[in-house]
């Protein structure tokens, strides 16, 4: 069983004596100790709620959330980004309806590009037209450079660590994001493309396990021809920080430009069933073997996928 | 019978505060405070002992007065403040003689409050949107206030592990801003431009001065124990503190941390290497688990920087009020002369 460690073992010896609870906290960690899998979905107890509610402190002045996303930023991002959307990328959608209304839910997705355009592809498609902001979950690559960070931040971007998820998905039931082949799919050669790397240690699905949320895997093809890596200078990387430092079939084709400038490549999104973990949430530590499972069929399962989908493809310009 | 209080550092803006509201509170009999300082606020009955930067003649102080609750309020939390060599004085050596102190065998102290600050978990790009009182810090602290604050916070673990019946409470403070306190960061906020690093644009948090002695007095009062976070709720954006404050931002290069803040000072810009990390990566602490306990603020991070700007608005026009003045002689006198009539305090 995933849930045999006792939740009191990854309690820090930092808690110098007992601390009274009188209500609130100890309940979640009752429940889950008696093996309950209430509350699966359900947001927390009214006492446990999060400290910041947008918008509910009419001192602010500006819709700048605890996580940096601005909704009206945004927006005005969506109006720009809309047209490239439509008219660029052709983005097209299969299974949409799969994704769900409310609740919180952790979308895993392939990963492909030197800059790659599944995020804000997948970010925008979402938010236009499920009418749910999206938060996507990133390397800390991105909080290191100026502005990129401030960019990054302000359009949904957090920093990848498990608190975060946690609040993110158990306590304020979001619609969560992640690429769980980090910078290794990004950052792969083109004659590599549509082959997943390895899905990190399963850390996503030991934070889905503990927010008590479906995985949500959408496969997507078409992002791996917006900006084809042809050769990489790993001295450069390394001088600059960065995980890795592409020369681009773009810069090829379009000199200098084409270091921002991605190819009109058809992306296609296809949203595969949910994925739900039967383990009851908040657990301190869940099997390694189970996490590594469960890791390895959801990323059998959008391989397989993305094959069947390059099968469909006839053209990589039209789809 | 009542308690019997020891404040340290009764002459900085915390211990001062933390007196008064002592004093208020007729629960307490004595209150004694420490400090190389004299109080720079006007105390009725707190007997102001003076000692040495490292606390050496705690232990007889502890003996003679019989203290049984313990208020360290006085950590340097500001690394400009003090010279390195003075701040680990204060800090770690002046903690570890007070905790000496107070595991005498006759010693009986019940109660511990250490004021510490949300320092402790650093500011990194690695770092989580929220530190719960749990969370362990990504990053190795780098900074000497940092290691000097963990320091603290190891005699504190340690006080409390061997003393078991003493309710010994930690509580961590997050930025504090307010009418009074004087801080980098609302020194910051008074310059004419704000500075600000480049490129970034940090989510800050912040708790008012009020919430900070409500937080000691009310832990104080339940003899809670255990680390607490206390911050404000909600976070908000440099740029928009600034904003609130009727400011523009200056840019500081995004790199070169240690030579920016170097030169900002000798420039006399009270610029610490903390608060520029604070600048880049900003902070926020989860201020959950002692809201659980009871507690309530009056203040959110907004709220806060809102009672600043406008008190500094009010200063603007009127200036600001004239210090109080400690004078031994007419202290003693009203504690001590026969000739005057107390009808309260111990005597009561």
């Amino acid at each position: 069983m995933a849930a045999e460690k006792s939740p009191g073992a990854r309690q820090p010896r930092r808690k110098l004596v007992a601390v009274p609870h009188p209500d609130g906290e100890g309940d979640a960690r009752v429940a889950a100790e008696s093996g309950a899998t209430a509350a699966d979905t359900s947001p927390r107890a009214p006492g446990d709620t999060a400290p910041e509610e947008p918008g509910a402190d009419a001192l602010r002045l500006s819709d700048v959330d605890e996580w940096g996303r601005s909704q009206h930023l945004r927006d005005i991002l969506a109006r720009l980004y809309d047209p490239l959307y439509e008219h660029w990328f052709r983005v097209e959608w299969e299974g949409f309806d799969k994704l769900p209304r409310e609740g919180g839910a952790l979308m895993v997705a392939n990963h492909a590009g030197a800059i790659p355009a599944d995020a804000p592809s997948i970010m925008h498609g979402i938010e236009r037209d499920l009418g749910r902001a999206v938060y996507g979950l990133a390397d800390d690559v991105f909080k290191r450079i100026p502005l990129v960070n401030l960019g990054w931040s302000r359009l949904g971007g957090v920093q990848a660590h498990p608190d975060n998820a946690y609040r993110l998905l158990r306590e304020q039931q979001q619609l969560v994001m992640v690429f769980p082949e980090g910078s290794k799919g990004p950052g792969k050669h083109y004659s590599e493309r549509y082959q997943l790397r390895r899905f990190g240690r399963g850390g996503f699905v030991q934070i889905a396990m503990r927010a008590g949320v479906p995985i949500i895997p959408l496969a997507i093809v078409g992002n791996e021809e917006t900006m084809p890596i042809v050769a990489k200078i790993p001295t450069l990387a390394k001088a600059l920080g960065l995980p890795y430092a592409p020369i681009t079939a773009n810069m090829l084709v379009l000199g200098p430009l084409g270091a921002l400038i991605p190819f009109p490549a058809k992306m296609r999104i296809r949203v595969l069933d949910p994925v739900h973990l039967d383990v009851p949430p908040d657990q301190p530590r869940y099997s390694r073997s189970r996490i590594m499972d469960t890791s390895e069929d959801i990323r059998h399962a959008i391989q397989e996928e993305l094959y069947d989908m390059l099968s469909r493809r006839h053209s990589v310009w039209t789809g | 019978m009542g308690r019997r209080v020891l404040v340290t550092g009764l002459g900085s803006f915390w211990g001062g505060r933390v007196a008064q509201a002592l004093e208020a509170d007729p629960a307490v009999d004595v209150i004694i405070g420490l400090d190389t300082r004299e109080p720079g606020v006007q105390l009725d009955r707190t007997e102001y002992v003076r000692v040495d930067e490292s606390y050496s003649i705690l232990s007889r102080i502890v003996q003679a007065t019989q203290v049984d609750t313990v208020v360290h309020s006085f950590l340097v939390v500001d690394s400009n403040q003090v010279s390195p060599r003075q701040m680990h004085e204060t800090n770690v050596i002046g903690t570890m003689n007070l905790f000496a102190a107070a595991s005498q065998p006759d010693s009986r102290v019940r109660s511990v409050v250490v004021k510490s600050s949300t320092l402790v978990y650093g500011s990194t790009h690695a770092d989580p949107v929220w530190f719960s009182e749990d969370t362990r810090r990504p990053a190795f602290p780098r900074l000497r206030v940092e290691r000097s604050l963990l320091e603290v916070e190891g005699y504190v673990r340690d006080y409390a592990a061997d003393n078991p019946h003493v309710a010994v409470s930690l509580l961590r403070f997050s930025n504090v801003l307010g009418e009074d306190i004087v801080t980098p960061i609302s020194k910051a906020l008074s310059l004419p431009l704000v500075p600000a690093v480049f490129g970034y644009d940090p989510r800050v948090q912040f708790v008012h001065e009020v919430d900070v002695v409500r937080a000691i007095m009310f832990v104080l009062a339940h003899d809670l124990g255990g680390i607490f976070n206390v911050a404000g709720d909600g976070l908000l954006p440099w740029s928009e503190v600034a904003a609130i404050c009727g400011k523009r931002l200056a840019p500081l290069p995004p790199v070169g941390r240690k030579t920016v803040a170097s030169a900002l000072t000798r420039l006399g810009v009270d610029m610490p290497l903390e608060l520029i990390e604070l600048l880049t990566y900003g902070r926020g602490a989860d201020n959950r688990r002692l809201k659980q306990a009871g507690f309530s603020y009056e203040h959110t991070s907004a709220g806060a920087v809102h009672a600043f700007a406008e008190a500094a608005r009010l200063r603007g026009t009127v200036g600001r009020p004239r210090a109080y003045r400690y004078e031994r002689d007419v202290e003693a006198f009203f504690r001590h002369s026969p000739a005057v009539v107390r009808d309260r305090g111990s005597g009561a």
